[in-house]
Order: C-alpha cells, then structure tokens, then sequence
C-alpha cells in the first residue's frame, strides 16, 4: 500500500506491466479476471448462477479461514491449528444441541476461543515460535475432538442448523453471505480502527511496536482468538452444510488452504500487512483453478501441481519487491 | 555426539578463564563459576531431558504393562518408529540451518511408489529410483530457496502439493497400487532383519550415527550450525550458505525418499495414502528433541529420543485398550507444549544468568 507512493509514476501505460510489485499488488485479480474470461469462452455451463453459487459455498469456509490467518499472518505468525479448531468445533456442537442452537454455537465458538487463547499465550507470553505453538494443537486438537465425539461421525438433525449451511437470502447462500459480511468486518478492522493499526505496527516490527508503547501481547492474544473464532465458526458452517459432524476428517489440510489463499493474495509471511481483499481474491483463485480443471476433465493430481507452481510464482514476485 | 555444540558451550567457558590471569582477583572467577555450573545443568537438562523423560516413561511402563517390556514389542515399535526416524533425521539438519522441509511427507510418500513401481526391475533400481526423483525434490527445494531467496514455509508448502499431485498422477489418482514382487531382495529389506530387529531399524541407526559424525565432526555440519545461527554472518565469514542450503535440503528429500522406500519394502506394495502429516510429526520429533525452530542449536540425538518417546506413546495408548487411538494425539500434543515451555524457559534462564 505505502511502497506504491515511492514508486514514480509509469510515463506509458504499459510499462507499469514490466513492474513486478504491480503483478503483486493487482496479480491476483487479473489471475482471477482471466480464469473467469477463459471459463466464460471455453467451459460450458459455467458461467451460470448455479455453477458460481456451487463454487462460492465451497469456497467460503476457506475465506473465513483465511481471513484469521491473514490477520495472523500480519503479525509474522502462522496458525496451524485452524484445520484442529474446526473440528473441535463440530465435535461440540451436537454435544449442546440440545439445548438449542444458540447455546450450540456459543459454546462451538468459544472452544474456537479457547484454541486461540492457548496459541496466543503461547507466542506472547511465553515467548514460543508461532509454527511450534500452534503445532501442539494442530496435534492435540484433532484428538480431542475425536475423544468429544467418541471418534464417531454424528447426523445433525437440527433443522435451525441445517438451515444456516442450505438456506439462502436474496438468492444468496447464508454460508456466502456470511463469509462476505466477515471479509467486509475484518478489512474494516484492519484499516480502521486501533487494533488492526496496532496488528499491522506488530507484524512490521514488534520491538519498535513495543517500544512504542503498543500493548504487543494483548493484541498477539487478539489476533489468535479472533482467528481461532473464525476457524471454529468456518467448522460450523462446514458442519450445517455437511449434515453430519465428522470431526475426523473435517478441515484436514485446511490450514495449508488458508495459507494458500493468503500467500497468493499478496500478504508476505514476513508480516506488516493483510490484504483482506487479496486474500478473498486468493481464495477464490484457487477454488477456481479447481473448479476449471475438473470441469475440463483434468484430474485431481493436476489441479495439486498447479496450485504448486501458482504458490511458486505468487511468492517469486512478492519476492522481488522485498529485495528491492 | 553430546559434547559440542559450538554456540552454547563456548562463550560460558570464556568468562570464567580470561580473568584470573588478568585481574588475579578471587571473586572474579567465583561469581562466574556458579553461573557456569547452572548453565551447564540448564544446558545439560535441556539436551538430555528428553532422554530423561523417555527413560523414565520406558521404566514406569514396563511395571505397570508386563506386556510392554517384552522384545517382540519392542522389535515392532522400533521397526515403527524407524520411517519417522529417518525423515526427521533430515528434517533436524534442516531445522538447524533455520529452515523447514514441509515437504517430506509427500515425498516420503512418492519415494515409496516409486520403490514399488521400479521393485520388479531388481534391488537397486527399486532404491536408486526414489532417491535420484526425491533428491531432485530436495534440491528444486533448496535452489528456491537458496538461490531465489523465498521463504523455507513456503516454498516447501508447494512442493508438498507438487509431489503429492505427482504421486496422484503417477498411480491413476491413487487407483493403482504398484506390488513389490515376493521373496525379492528390495522385499527381505524391508521385512527381513538381524535378531529380529528389522533393517530398517538398524538403517535408522546408521544413518543417526552418520548424522551425528556428520553434524559434529565435519565443517559442513559446523556449517549447518553456523548458518543456522546467523546466515548474513555466516556469508561475511566466507562460508557456502547457499550451497549448504542446497546440500540440506537435497539431503532432507534423499532421506525422505529412502525412508519411504524402506516403507514400501515393508508393506510389500507402495501405499499412496500414507505420509499425510508426517511433516509435522517429523517435525514435533525435532522439537521435543531440542533442537531450536530459531537455528543454529540442535542435536541428532535428541530427534531419535524425539521418535522414540512418540512411537512409545503411541505404543502405550494401544496397550492400555480403553482408551481409543484418539488419546495418542492429545497426549503428543501435550507433551509438545510441555517439552517446548520448559525448553523456552531453560532457555531463558540460560542466557540471562
């Protein structure tokens, strides 16, 4: 955002295309323009509301992921244990059923909590590498869900919960509805108000952040309750939109998703920025990338090494900005 | 193996030397002996508390489950552990430069089809095959991030996607599992053994103490160390930190490969489905064996202590019946968080004392 003002002005439209922190600042969208264009012309029956509906629900759960994850990211941490909360949080929630669904939630979204209260103490107050922190939970966390749940996989038959995962509004669904009024929350967050100011001043430079006064651990703690919130309710919409709670397979490899997304969106693991926008476009890319191979019969191996070679290239030209 | 790791050990020493012949005066070396000796527990309690731990958990079962302490148990367990082993054996060199190889679990995998794949063509075919594809793994890795400069995470995150797809692509999207032929050498490698200990085991163990030596005894491992612990001062001393980058991490895909080759001995077929997640027990293994994320400190030992004391769990929450396999996780889980608080305040406490 910044490094653009010290950049001069491109003399012709076209040599800012030569300008590899262009491609990392817009890279995203015109991969996402062009993926959708290339649909538009070759791919029959895409580009209809209920193809693109189909792809938005499977995509938000890994968007309210990666939104925690991108705030974390800012603060040159990582979260490994998201793909752990979300089944944590599926394995509470038919526990507290029956008490209700408010009760359910509370409770599944406070387990979420719980999970980034821990890693967050971890990394701020003792002083723990963010990946080693959260490991431990990665580990545990799935366990004790399976414990919770007895290992079992659980119908829900809660027709209040069902209807938050199949129900829609205005013709969109709520799942997407609610990743978007989320993606809109967190990107108000971070530009404006104190903690996302103070997030951002962290991941930049965390002695100078504590020099200045900021309060690092309390925001650190924040940051990984907040992203442990988000992952427990993407558990939950997974889990409403699933039927059935299933917390040995739900989320699995949903932390290296969230990454995914985050990285190609132009947020640098190094921290001192989140690109909310970027990370939504980021996620959506490879939802879409997917989507577009298995549409043109490519199987699933070749979706895996393309979104490999996309990681490549997104960090290679984030790369080049840094070194200069 | 146990007596040097150059940063910690060396700077202690200094102090407690240099000023009784200069100053001569008696409390001078007295207040820094004491620091000396606590540090030296500190440091010794950190790089032997997880063999402490292990022992000690080894003891307590073997009294409580007779069925624990016996050598068929053993001989499974080891040949268990032994896959594990040889990956974090990689994996800890890698930690000790500062990095991390995320990618070892689809590649221990690939290395595993790719044995079985080439097993009909005879012994060597069936383990030169895995090592030349995973070593080229190990070094696109290293050349990505050595000579391209883009962080360890990520670049290993995406070559965890590649190999996988590969792996994917190579056996039909997982629908054909390639048999390694009956009664062939590759197969007596991975079932046969010496005493009843499988090879692999003993494997494991060559390649722990090669390791060791390498790591200890040689300027590359003292390399290793030294980029680990600063690599822009490692680059002003003169030494390859980009080479050595590369070297590890080429060595880190190698020894994924063999272990996932030995695996597929074992199993008699190369299983597609395996090695997803075992990055990160490579890595907890790493870590409960002290060896620091940071870089620059760590042991190879420690990272067999490391296995070792999670395959006994493991082994553990099997005998005791009523608990289900869950329990394992939770408790790995929370030997994690125990092993690395104390690790960071022992830390703590050594350097500012």
């Amino acid at each position: 955002m910044t490094a653009q003002a010290t950049l001069s002005p491109p003399a012709r439209p076209l040599a800012r295309l030569r300008d590899p922190a262009w491609y990392q600042e817009y890279g995203v969208y015109v991969a996402v323009a062009v993926l959708l264009l290339f649909n538009a012309l070759f791919t029959e029956h895409f580009m209809t509301a209920g193809n693109l509906r189909t792809q938005l629900v499977q995509v938000a759960p890994v968007v309210i992921v990666a939104l925690g994850m991108a705030l974390v990211i800012g603060t040159e941490g990582i979260d490994l244990s998201v793909g752990s909360t979300m089944a944590l949080a599926a394995a509470f929630l038919p526990l507290y059923l029956g008490y209700g669904l408010v009760p359910a939630l509370v409770v599944s979204l406070l387990a979420g909590a719980a999970v980034g209260a821990v890693n967050g103490t971890l990394v701020s107050l003792v002083g723990l590498q963010p990946i080693v922190a959260t490991l431990a939970l990665f580990v545990g966390g799935r366990g004790l869900a399976l414990v919770m749940a007895d290992g079992q996989l659980k119908q829900i038959v809660n027709p209040d919960l069902l209807a938050l995962g199949t129900g829609s509004f205005l013709g969109v669904p709520l799942v997407v509805l609610i990743a978007g009024v989320l993606a809109v929350a967190v990107a108000f967050l971070v530009r404006r108000t104190t903690f996302g100011r103070q997030v951002v001043a962290i991941g930049g430079n965390r002695p100078a952040a504590a020099l200045a006064g900021l309060p690092v651990r309390r925001v650190l703690i924040g940051v990984y309750v907040l992203c442990g919130v988000l992952a427990a309710l993407a558990g939950i919409l997974a889990t409403a939109r699933l039927t059935a709670s299933d917390p040995s397979s739900l989320g699995t490899l949903m932390e290296l998703s969230a990454i995914t997304a985050v990285v190609v969106g132009g947020t640098p693991l190094s921290g001192g920025s989140v690109r909310v926008l970027g990370t939504v476009a980021g996620a959506l890319l490879m939802q879409l990338l997917r989507a577009t191979l298995v549409k043109h019969d490519l199987p699933d191996s070749t979706a895996q090494i393309a979104q490999a070679a996309i990681i490549i290239a997104a960090v290679y030209v984030a790369r080049e900005r840094r070194s200069r | 193996m146990n007596e040097t790791t150059p940063a910690p050990g060396s700077p202690v020493r200094t102090p407690v030397q240099t000023p009784a012949p200069a100053g001569g005066s008696a409390p001078g070396p007295a207040r820094a002996a004491e620091p000396a000796v606590k540090q030296r527990v500190a440091e010794l309690v950190q790089r032997q508390g997880v063999l402490a731990v292990l022992l000690t958990v080894v003891l307590v079962a073997s009294f409580v489950y007779p069925t624990f302490a016996t050598l068929d148990n053993a001989r499974g367990m080891t040949v268990q552990a032994s896959f594990l082993a040889v990956v974090a054996l990689g994996m800890t060199l890698v930690i000790i430069t500062g990095g991390i190889d995320l990618s070892v679990g689809s590649v221990f995998a690939l290395g595993g089809v790719l044995a079985a794949w080439a097993s009909p063509w005879g012994f060597f075919p069936a383990l030169l095959v895995p090592l030349v594809v995973c070593g080229a793994f190990g070094l696109l890795n290293g050349v990505l991030i050595a000579r391209a400069g883009m962080a360890p995470f990520i670049v290993t995150l995406a070559t965890l996607l590649a190999a996988r797809g590969i792996l994917l692509a190579f056996t039909d999207e997982g629908a054909t599992t390639y048999l390694v032929p009956k009664d062939s050498a590759f197969a007596e490698l991975g079932q046969g053994g010496v005493w009843g200990f499988g090879h692999p085991v003993l494997i494991a163990l060559a390649l722990f103490g090669a390791g060791g030596l390498l790591l200890q005894r040689t300027s590359f491992g003292q390399t290793l160390f030294a980029v680990g612990g600063s690599a822009d001062a490692a680059t002003l001393m003169g030494l390859p930190v980009a080479r050595t980058k590369i070297l590890v991490y080429t060595l880190s895909g190698l020894l994924a490969g063999l272990a996932g080759a030995l695996s597929a001995a074992r199993l008699s077929s190369g299983v597609t489905i395996v090695g997803v997640g075992m990055e990160l027990d490579a890595i907890s293994a790493v870590v409960i064996g002290g060896t620091l994320l940071v870089g620059g400190a760590g042991s190879v030992s420690g990272t067999l202590w490391g296995v070792l004391l999670l395959a006994v769990i493991q082994n553990l929450i099997n005998q005791i019946g009523s608990l289900n396999s869950s329990y394992q996780s939770v408790v790995s889980g929370g030997f994690l968080i125990v092993v690395v608080v104390a690790q960071r305040y022992l830390a703590r406490s050594r350097r500012t004392t």
